[in-house]
């Protein structure tokens, strides 16, 4: 029994390092390839800094104000939400608010347009109405609302399970002493929100700092325009690799920055604590009505674009569409790329956490495994430091170095999304891992399992669901992915996002409707596939 | 399961991969070019009815975008012909290093002036024009001033000089206008700016839709109106400083397996079987001659003041430090 104990160990920690190191190749790569550009510097002219600094300015202003609108709208969706407990089809509210995050940017920013466009229904109804004339989406506006419509949801949900969390002595207390809202507001549910939006805000902080596709479509020209999508045009537009370093590293010091700032950030994104409890509470019957016109007018900013996007896919020439040799090239891609992506992810965070559990197990962990141990732990939140286009526009510079773009491109973007999926299948599989490993570490030892056998008999049924769920976040996160893709792009190499973008870009307006609807039912299908998996672990 | 998921990612493999070429004739263009109803379709048939070969259309975005997709391929690229950069970019592209001489005569060239690029074969040229919707625009621009400093809620959709030729078209135009002056017209005139599309096709969708009542595209562009849709709702706006001229071309590269079969593409581009689509397909006049005279709407169009073209190597020197001051004036 001796021997085997101790190898097992060591392969677990081997493949951890494996994967660290991995890891660390997919990131430092880019890092100095671009290093190695910048000495071409001084040929940024002026006009160029002058325009980079107007960007950096612009990018730092529409994530504030997201960031602000979204918290601030976020704050009365949730406690309304919160205290109208048995408020009809709230359960399907709170499961609705959850779609906005797993649909692809993309696809969310065509029903935005259908929505709030010039030529879209909110405009039609002010025109109809003689109110005013038509909206223009372009530029800060068509972005806020993006962002909105993307981070409200999400910091809602996270707000409302905060909320549930308060006890129920705090609510008796509130009813024996008579509490209006008011009271309630400053001495019970600010505390908690106060306690958990510094969190909330640096997240949806970063993503707007890092969002792409909303951007680089409603951004409507220069004016507005971020890092994110400058470093973008700087390769594709202009195929200047030297410009695409100075935005990357600022892209990164911002990023960065942020990370130390905001350190408290809520990573734990798709993988939230279940929402939907159902506490009693003295203040509901008090506040109905303006909780009902709240929680209406938040669903209603929610519902429209998925409406659009439904109504206008409906209506789409799904015969054109499936005629073209590209829809089909396009979506086997994606496929591939989200087979390959989420197995990658898994393979990843497998060694990772498998060479943790094996620390851990140590009573005095030396200090070159209490190192290990924390790159590790350190390395699965990697991409929130360094933006998916940065590592992009690095292996960009390198392939085109060595001419191997056109190959090996799909090999970097699947890496590229498995590292977008990592923090997220970290965090889903932690705890079965880890905390699954003091339970049965024991029992194996008794019975003599190890290695393989152990894996097959033990952790696999165990961990089963768990790795479904994370694969299933991981692939749609794949599938949605465009900043990575973009940037790789050829007639070659076609994803369904992209082929979005081109019909899109070609105002096939039409098509490009009703691919958005295939990609968000793609997507959709992975995610209830994991819930379903969710609900069905946690009734374990 | 695992032998299932291995069959299931053969299969998506098999379909993602592009089929091999075989004597196939590669051409990369614009994505106007070989829409339903750009000249690209019908092209293929009547090159397809001679050579007895494949012709297969490759779109992207735009003009310009064309060329960048040709650098980022490099040698590795399975273009065998760029057809839709114009004169702004043929010293550009020549520089690269990429393109090949065509080696074929040009006698049947037919321009309002004289050809004599060794690389690159014209095969229509146009003028940029502001086009509006006389439904919604009681005074249009009179003038390319008068655009600039004109009313900022009556909006226009442009196109980035970085990716679409006609956007790189009315740079150019602005700056043969403005001279050292270019970047203050720029910021006034992007207050009237819409948004800033990648390509054409997107830019002038949104105006047909009625995102904006103006667009930038050609003088040519209400034929189109006329001819197919018989209304004279979408007009030309005439400058009388002058309109800036294209002339869109076709190169062989350097990387192509299938010169011999390109060389008589371009040949065959100087002819009625190529030039019969431009009028009423491309919407730009033929640099060659037609089987037919032109439709009568073509007759009907503004013709331009002063015909405006700066020399291809002065935009290859200045086109970055331009786009520069594009950058800078339309972000303050």
């Amino acid at each position: 029994m001796q021997p085997s104990r101790t190898s097992r160990p060591k392969s677990a920690i081997l493949a951890g390092l494996v994967a660290l190191g991995c890891i660390g190749l997919a990131v430092a790569t880019p890092m100095l390839a671009l290093v190695a550009v910048a000495p071409a510097m001084p040929e940024l002219s002026a006009d160029y800094l002058d325009f980079v600094w107007s960007i950096t300015k612009f990018t730092l202003l529409q994530a504030g104000l997201s960031t602000l609108l979204s918290v601030l709208t976020a704050i009365p969706l949730a406690r309304a939400l919160a205290r109208q407990a048995s408020f009809p089809g709230r359960q399907l509210i709170l499961r609705l608010l959850a779609l906005p995050l797993a649909l692809p940017a993309l696809v969310v920013v065509l029903g935005i347009v259908e929505v709030w466009g010039r030529q879209g229904w909110v405009s039609t109804v002010m025109q109809g109405t003689g109110l005013a004339g038509p909206l223009n989406i372009y530029g800060l506006t068509g972005i806020l609302i993006a962002h909105v419509f993307f981070n409200m949801a999400l910091a809602a949900r996270l707000l409302v399970a905060s909320l549930e969390q308060i006890p129920p002595e705090n609510w008796r207390l509130a009813a024996q002493l008579s509490f209006t809202s008011g009271h309630v507001f400053r001495h019970i549910e600010w505390p908690v929100i106060r306690s958990v939006l510094p969190g909330i805000a640096s997240l949806v902080f970063m993503l707007c700092i890092a969002s792409f596709a909303v951007v680089l479509v409603l951004g409507g020209g220069p004016k507005a325009t971020t890092l994110e999508v400058a470093i973008y045009q700087s390769l594709r537009f202009d195929f200047d690799p030297p410009r695409a370093v100075l935005l990357a590293a600022l892209q990164l010091a911002l990023c960065a920055g942020l990370f130390v700032l905001g350190g408290r950030m809520a990573t734990d994104i798709v993988v939230m604590s279940g929402v939907g409890k159902q506490v009693r509470r003295p203040d509901q019957a008090a506040s109905r009505r303006t909780d009902t016109l709240v929680i209406t007018a938040g669903l209603t900013f929610i519902a429209l674009p998925m409406l659009a996007i439904v109504l206008s896919g409906l209506a789409a020439p799904f015969g054109v569409i499936v005629s073209q040799s590209v829809f089909w090239r396009a979506t086997a891609t994606s496929l591939v790329l989200a087979l390959t992506a989420a197995s990658l992810s898994l393979v990843m965070a497998w060694s990772l956490l498998a060479a943790q559990r094996t620390i851990l197990r140590r009573r005095q962990p030396s200090r070159a495994a209490s190192a290990f141990m924390s790159s590790m732990q350190a390395s699965g939140s990697l991409i929130l430091v360094v933006p998916p286009v940065v590592i992009g526009a690095g292996w960009f510079v390198v392939l085109h170095r060595t001419g191997l773009a056109g190959s090996a491109a799909p090999v970097i973007v699947a890496v590229v999304n498995a590292l977008m999926a990592l923090p997220f299948a970290l965090r889903i599989l932690r705890p079965a891992v880890v905390g699954q490993a003091q339970v049965h570490d024991r029992l194996c030892a008794s019975l003599g399992l190890s290695g393989l056998q152990r894996w097959r008999l033990i952790d696999l049924p165990v961990l089963a669901r768990s790795f479904a769920l994370a694969f299933a976040f991981a692939a749609a996160l794949s599938i949605g992915d465009l900043g990575a893709a973009a940037l790789f792009g050829s007639a070659d190499f076609v994803t369904l996002p992209l082929l979005l973008l081109q019909k899109m870009g070609s105002y096939r307006s039409v098509e490009a409707a009703g691919i958005a609807l295939l990609l968000a039912c793609f997507c959709l299908s992975l995610i209830w596939m994991a819930e379903q998996l969710k609900t069905e672990a946690q009734s374990q | 399961m695992l032998r299932l998921l291995t069959v299931v990612f053969a299969v998506l493999m098999a379909v993602a991969l592009p089929a091999s070429a075989k004597d196939k004739l590669t051409i990369y263009t614009y994505d106007s070019f070989t829409s339903d109803w750009g000249p690209g379709p019908k092209i293929k048939a009547s090159f397809e009815a001679t050579c007895k070969c494949e012709l297969e259309w490759v779109a992207v975005a735009d003009a310009v975008a064309t060329l960048n997709r040709i650098k980022l391929e490099g040698a590795s690229s399975k273009a065998d012909i760029l057809l839709g950069i114009d004169t702004s970019l043929t010293a550009e592209a020549e520089a690269t290093g990429l393109f090949e001489q065509h080696g074929i005569s040009t006698e049947n060239v037919n321009l309002p002036v004289q050809w004599t690029n060794k690389t690159f074969v014209p095969y229509d040229y146009g003028h940029f024009a502001v086009i509006y919707d006389s439904e919604k625009v009681k005074t249009p621009p009179a003038s390319l001033d008068d655009l600039v400093n004109g009313d900022p809620e009556q909006k226009i959709v442009i196109q980035d000089p970085r990716t679409s030729s006609p956007g790189l078209g009315l740079l150019l135009w602005i700056k043969a206008i403005y001279g050292d002056k270019a970047g203050e017209a720029w910021t006034k005139l992007s207050r009237r700016v819409l948004t800033v599309t990648p390509g054409w096709s997107e830019a002038y969708g949104m105006f047909t839709k009625g995102e904006a009542p103006m667009v930038l595209s050609y003088t040519t562009s209400p034929a189109y109106h006329m001819v197919s849709e018989s209304t004279d709702r979408y007009r030309a706006a005439g400058f009388p400083e002058g309109h800036y001229m294209q002339i869109e071309v076709a190169g062989i590269l350097k990387s192509s397996q299938n010169k011999k079969l390109a060389r008589e593409f371009l040949a065959f581009m100087t002819g009625p079987g190529f030039q019969d689509h431009i009028p009423t397909n491309n919407w730009m006049w033929p640099a060659g001659k037609t089987s037919d005279a032109l439709p009568d709407a073509f007759g009907k169009l503004v013709k331009p003041a002063k015909s405006l073209l700066l020399s291809a190597d002065e935009v290859n020197a200045n086109r970055k430090a331009w786009i520069d001051e594009w950058l800078k004036a339309t972000t303050r």
